[in-house]
C-alpha cells in the first residue's frame, strides 16, 4: 500500500470489450437451437460438431441485432461485411478457428452516454461492434479428472462491443456496462445476464500520470461475471499498476485473470505466449452487404430507448431526472408507464403508483411488469377516482389495489362502489356531521376560536367517525374551519 | 460385359432386356475385385449398391426411374455420404462415420444413380499423383507402374478401368483435370460456386470444386445438370438456376474464338508429343475455320507460388478441427490438452499434409502475412483481371491439361516443388475460379493418354460441354 497522495498522482484509463449474446433462435451459423440452459450436447448437429464437410450458414438475425445496436450507439454502419477466421485451438473449438469479423466490422464509431462520478453526462466513444460466433463451454470444475466439453454454446451468434479507452473510473466502467446492458434488453438482442455469461466483459486497464498524453502499457483482466467484478477488477488493477510502477518496475502487457473471492487480479498468460490468431477472410461465406433500405427498415422497427423516454418523461411530462431514470430502468416497466401516461393526464400521480405500489407489488412477489395482471386502465381509473374527490389516496392504496390484484378482471369505480369505499363529498351530508360534531364540543370551539388551532383534528376525526371514514378530509376541513371561524 | 461407355448405351439394353441394373453393378463388382491390386478402391458398397439396383430395376419397370437409372458411379473418399465412412485417404479421420449426405450425393440418388464405392485419393486431396494416400498408391490401370495422376486418382482410374460408369471428384488446382488426363477420360472441373460444397471435406474453400469423370460429354451434362444449382447449406454457391445442360449439346458449332497462351505451349517442360497434338489440334480448328490466337499471358511464374501460398493458408485452417478431440484419431500418447494436439496430428497426417499445413500457417503468421498471403491475394487478383480480358475476347482458353502423361510410380514423390508443377496449366481455373474440363484427345506412342484442356467464362458450362463434344468429334 502507498500513501493517499500517490494513487492520486495517476490517472486510471479503461477500455471495455463486452461480448452480448444474441437471443436469436438458432446459432450464427447453423440451424441448432441457441437456447440457453439445455442439458449439455443436446444443440448440436454436424455444423456445430465441425465435422467434416460441414459449411456454416449465415442467421441474418445477427446481422439485424448488430444493425439494431449500431444505430441505437450512432455507429456508422458497414455496407460490405466480410467475415474472417481467427485461428486458434482450444478443445471447446470444434473446428480450430471461430468465425468474426477482422478488417470489417459491422459498425464504427458511436458512443454510449453515462454519468461520470459527479452525475454530470459524459460520453463514451464506441470504437467497433462486430458480429462473431461463440465457442463451447469447458467444464472444468465437474469431474474430478478430466474438463466437460458442452458444444450447445458453439457457434451461437455474439456481437463484440469495444470501446475507446475513454473510462477514466471503475464507477464510470460500472455505469458503462450498467448502460449497455440496459440498451441490449431494451434493443431486446441479449438478456444481459452476466452470471449466466450472455453478456461477458474483459478490461483492458492501464494508468498514466495526470495530464500525460501517452497512454500507459495495458492489461486485460478476464473471467469478468458481474458489473460489480468488473469494477472491484479495475479498481484493483489500477492501485497494482501503480505499485508497480511506483517500485520502479514497468507493467507488462499481460492478460490478467480476477479472482472474484480474494478480489485480486493475477497474470494468466504473458505476451509471449500470446496467441498468433493468424486472421484471413473465411473462404466459406460471402460478404453480406447492408444497404440503405435495409438499415431503414430496422430503424423503422427500433424500440424507445431509455434515453429517449427519459427526455420525454421529464421535458414532456415534467418529472424529476430521478423518477424517469427509475421508470426506465426496465423496458417494459417504462412502456407500462408509457401508456398509462395516454390514459390519464396526472404523469406525476402516475410515477407515483408505478414506483410506489405497482413496484412494491412486483418487487414482493418477484414478478415481471409482464406478468402484472392489471392493465394500465385500471390504474389510470384510479387516479382519475382520487381525482375527482371519490376515494382517497389512502383507500386507493389500501383498498382498492389489494382488491383489484384478487379480481384483477374488476373496474376499480365499480369496486370502490360496491364496497362503499367512495368518499363522501357531498356538501349537504357533510355539513349535518360537522354540526352535530360542533354541537358536542361547545368549550372545545370556544378554545379553538380562542387561538388553540391543533383543535381541528378533533373534529375532522369527529366528521369521520360519523361519516364511517368516507368524507372527503379536504372538503371537510374547509367547511369546519369556515363553520368554526365564523 | 459390354463396356459400356455412356448411359445411353446402358438404359438402351435395360429396356431391351439385354441388362439389368443389378447384373451391371455385379459385373463392375467383379471387375473391382478382379483389378484389386490396383487399389482404387477403399470400400465397395456390395450390399447396398445391389440392393439399390435391384429397387431401380423395379422402378423402370415400373416406369418411374429416375434420369440416371442405370448410372453407377464412384465417390473420391472426400465426399460424404450419410451412414458412410469416408477418410479423406488419411488416417487422422480413418473409420469416421458421416453424419450427412453431401448435396450433390443427395441429388445423384435423387435420380436414381447407385453409389458403387468410395476411391482412394490423396490425402486430403492433397497431391498430384495418389502417392500420398494413407491406404497405398493407385495405380494406373493402363499402365499399372504409372501413377493415375491426383488428387482424384482413384475416381479417374475407377472410370477407366471400367468399374462404374461415372465417378464424383474433387478439383483444387487440378484434381480432377489432371488424373483425368493421365486415365484417358473426360474431367470436368465447373465454375467455383456451381456445385455445393456442402459435404466435400475442405482443402482450400475458395478454389475447391466437385466435378466428375466420365468417358462421354453427354454423361458429363446429365451429372452437372443435376448437382449443379442452389443450396441453402453452401453460401457460396452461384443463385443462378443451372442450365439443361444436355439441351446445350446440340452439336453445332458456329465459328469460335479461341486462345491458346504462348506461355504454356512453348513451356519448356512440355512434352514434345504433347506440344506436337496440341499444336495439331490448333491447326485443325484453324482449318475448320475458327479463329485459333495465340495469347500472351505474364503471369506464368506466378500461378504455381500463388496457388501454393493461398491454398495452403486455407488448408492450415480447415484441418485444424481434425485435433483428437471431438472426432478421429487420437494418440494413445496423449495425456493432456497439448499432447492430444500434437501427438494425434503429428502421427495421425501424413508427410505431404504436414508440409502444407505448416505452409499455410507460416504464410498467415504476424509478419509474414503480407509478404505471401496478400501478396498472393494481389497476385490471384491480377490474374483473375488478365484472364476475364482474355475471355472477353474469346470463347475459350486451349491448352493441354499436363506438361506430360502419366510418370512412373516413385518417380517425382521426392522433390515436392517439381510435384507442384504438375499443376501449372490447371490451378489457373481455380485461381479465377472458371470452369474448365479435360479432354482425353492425345495418346502417345507408349500408349499412354494425355489430355487437352478447355477454360470457359464462369457458368458457360454448356457452351464449354458442346464445344468439348465438336472438338472430341473432329479429332
Amino acid at each position: 500500500m502507498l500513501k493517499e497522495e500517490v494513487y492520486e498522482k495517476y490517472e486510471l484509463v479503461v477500455g471495455l470489450e463486452i461480448h452480448v449474446q444474441l437471443q436469436t433462435k438458432s446459432k450464427a451459423y447453423s440451424s441448432d437451437s441457441a437456447e440457453y440452459g439445455s442439458a449439455p450436447n443436446t444443440h448440436i448437429s454436424a455444423i456445430s460438431l465441425g465435422h467434416p464437410g460441414t459449411l456454416p450458414r449465415f442467421n441474418e438475425n445477427t446481422l439485424q441485432y448488430g444493425v439494431r445496436l449500431g444505430l441505437s450507439c450512432g455507429s456508422e454502419i458497414t455496407y460490405e461485411n466480410q467475415f474472417a477466421r481467427k485461428n486458434y485451438f482450444y478443445a471447446d473449438l470444434p473446428k480450430g478457428y471461430q468465425i468474426t469479423q477482422d478488417k470489417t466490422p459491422l459498425c464504427l464509431g458511436g458512443s454510449i452516454l453515462i454519468k461520470d462520478d459527479q452525475g454530470k453526462d459524459k460520453r463514451i466513444g464506441i470504437t467497433r461492434i462486430h458480429m462473431e460466433e461463440d465457442s463451447g463451454k469447458s467444464i472444468h470444475d465437474l469431474d474430478p479428472f478430466n474438463t466437460l466439453v458442452d458444444l450447445n454454446r458453439a457457434g451461437v451468434p455474439l456481437l463484440e462491443i469495444v470501446s475507446e479507452p475513454e473510462i477514466r473510473t471503475p464507477q464510470e466502467a460500472y455505469n458503462y456496462l450498467t448502460e449497455v446492458r440496459q440498451l441490449v434488453r431494451y434493443l431486446e438482442i441479449c438478456d444481459g445476464n452476466m452470471e449466466e455469461g450472455s453478456m461477458r466483459c474483459d478490461a483492458n486497464v492501464s494508468v498514466r500520470l495526470k495530464g500525460a498524453k501517452e497512454f500507459g502499457q495495458r492489461t486485460e483482466t478476464k473471467n469478468l461475471n458481474s458489473i460489480r467484478n468488473v469494477f472491484r477488477a479495475i479498481e484493483y488493477e489500477f492501485k497494482r499498476q501503480i505499485e508497480v510502477i511506483e517500485a520502479g518496475s514497468e507493467i507488462k502487457m499481460e492478460t490478467m485473470g480476477f479472482d472474484a473471492v480474494k478480489g485480486t487480479t493475477s497474470s494468466m498468460r504473458s505476451k509471449e505466449l500470446a496467441h498468433d490468431y493468424r486472421y484471413f477472410p473465411e473462404p466459406d461465406l460471402q460478404a453480406v452487404y447492408v444497404d440503405s433500405d435495409y438499415i431503414e427498415k430496422v430503424r423503422k422497427d427500433l424500440p424507445a430507448l431509455p434515453s429517449e423516454l427519459i427526455k420525454k418523461f421529464t421535458s414532456e411530462m415534467n418529472l424529476s431526472t430521478y423518477d424517469a431514470e427509475v421508470l426506465t430502468e426496465e423496458k417494459y416497466f417504462a412502456l407500462y408507464f408509457d401508456e398509462l401516461t395516454r390514459l390519464t393526464k396526472n404523469y406525476k400521480a402516475a410515477a407515483n403508483w408505478m414506483m410506489g405500489a405497482v413496484k412494491s407489488y412486483l418487487n414482493e412477489n418477484a414478478l415481471t411488469i409482464q406478468e402484472f395482471k392489471i392493465k394500465p386502465d385500471q390504474i389510470a381509473e384510479i387516479i382519475q377516482l382520487i381525482d375527482e374527490g371519490k376515494i382517497s389516496n389512502s383507500i386507493a392504496n389500501q383498498k382498492i389495489f389489494p382488491y383489484l390484484i384478487e379480481h384483477t378482471n374488476d373496474r376499480p369505480r365499480a369496486i370502490a362502489e360496491s364496497n362503499n369505499w367512495i368518499q363522501e363529498s357531498d356538501s349537504n351530508a357533510l355539513e349535518g356531521f360537522i354540526s352535530e360534531a360542533i354541537a358536542m364540543y361547545p368549550e372545545k370551539v370556544e378554545a379553538y376560536r380562542a387561538g388553540n388551532k391543533n383543535l381541528l383534528g378533533l373534529f375532522m376525526g369527529e366528521v369521520m367517525k360519523r361519516s364511517k371514514g368516507k368524507a372527503d378530509p379536504k372538503l371537510t376541513s374547509q367547511l369546519l374551519k369556515e363553520k368554526l371561524e365564523n | 460385359m459390354k463396356n459400356y461407355q455412356c448411359l445411353k448405351e446402358i438404359q438402351a439394353d435395360i429396356q431391351s432386356g439385354q441388362i439389368s441394373c443389378k447384373t451391371l453393378v455385379l459385373n463392375y463388382i467383379e471387375k473391382i475385385e478382379e483389378n484389386s491390386g490396383l487399389n482404387i478402391f477403399l470400400e465397395v458398397f456390395k450390399d447396398e449398391a445391389l440392393e439399390s439396383a435391384q429397387k431401380i430395376d423395379q422402378k423402370i419397370k415400373a416406369g418411374n426411374a429416375g434420369k440416371l437409372a442405370g448410372m453407377v458411379i464412384s465417390l473420391k473418399d472426400n465426399i460424404c455420404y450419410k451412414g458412410h465412412k469416408v477418410s479423406a485417404s488419411s488416417k487422422i479421420i480413418e473409420g469416421f462415420e458421416s453424419l450427412f449426405s453431401a448435396t450433390v450425393v443427395e441429388r445423384l440418388i435423387q435420380e436414381d444413380a447407385i453409389i458403387i464405392g468410395r476411391t482412394n485419393c490423396d490425402e486430403f486431396a492433397m497431391g498430384s499423383s495418389n502417392e500420398n494416400s494413407a491406404f497405398g498408391i493407385v495405380k494406373n490401370p493402363i499402365s499399372s507402374n504409372k501413377v493415375p495422376g491426383g488428387s482424384s486418382g482413384g475416381s479417374a482410374a475407377s472410370v477407366a478401368a471400367g468399374m462404374c460408369l461415372a465417378s464424383l471428384g474433387s478439383d483444387t488446382g487440378g484434381s480432377i483435370r489432371q488424373p483425368a488426363s493421365f486415365c484417358g477420360n473426360i474431367g470436368l472441373k465447373p465454375t467455383y460456386g456451381r456445385v455445393s460444397r456442402h459435404g466435400l471435406i475442405a482443402y482450400a474453400s475458395s478454389f475447391d470444386q466437385i466435378g466428375t469423370f466420365a468417358n462421354s460429354i453427354e454423361d458429363t451434362a446429365a451429372l452437372l445438370e443435376i448437382m449443379s444449382g442452389p443450396d441453402e447449406y453452401d453460401s457460396t454457391l452461384s443463385q443462378k438456376k443451372p442450365n439443361s445442360y444436355t439441351d446445350d449439346i446440340v452439336q453445332e458449332v458456329s465459328s469460335k474464338k479461341i486462345a491458346y497462351l504462348s506461355c504454356y505451349v512453348n513451356h519448356e517442360g512440355l512434352n514434345p508429343e504433347v506440344k506436337e497434338k496440341t499444336l495439331a489440334i490448333i491447326e485443325n480448328l484453324k482449318q475448320k475455320g475458327h479463329q485459333v490466337d495465340e495469347i500472351n499471358f505474364d503471369y506464368l511464374e506466378q500461378l504455381v507460388p500463388a496457388y501454393y501460398v493461398l491454398t495452403t493458408a486455407e488448408a492450415s485452417s480447415n484441418l485444424a478441427r481434425y485435433d483428437g478431440v471431438h472426432f478421429g484419431y487420437r494418440s494413445p500418447q496423449a495425456f493432456d490438452l497439448l499432447s492430444t494436439y500434437v501427438k494425434s496430428r503429428s502421427e495421425g497426417f501424413g508427410k505431404e499434409v504436414k508440409r502444407r499445413i505448416m505452409l499455410g500457417t507460416y504464410v498467415l503468421s504476424a509478419g509474414y502475412y503480407d509478404a505471401y498471403y496478400s501478396k498472393a491475394q494481389k497476385i490471384r487478383r491480377l490474374i483473375k483481371e488478365r484472364t476475364q480480358e482474355i475471355l472477353k475476347d474469346y470463347d475459350f482458353v486451349l491448352s493441354p491439361t499436363t506438361p506430360h502423361p502419366a510418370f512412373d510410380i516413385g518417380s517425382q514423390n521426392e522433390d515436392p516443388i517439381k510435384m507442384y508443377l504438375e499443376d501449372i496449366f490447371t490451378v489457373q481455373a481455380n485461381l479465377v475460379g472458371l470452369p474448365a474440363i479435360s479432354l482425353p484427345l492425345g495418346i502417345t506412342k507408349e500408349k499412354l493418354p494425355f489430355g487437352i484442356q478447355l477454360m470457359g467464362s464462369p457458368f458457360e458450362e454448356g457452351k464449354l460441354l458442346n464445344f468439348s463434344q465438336y472438338l472430341i468429334n473432329i479429332n
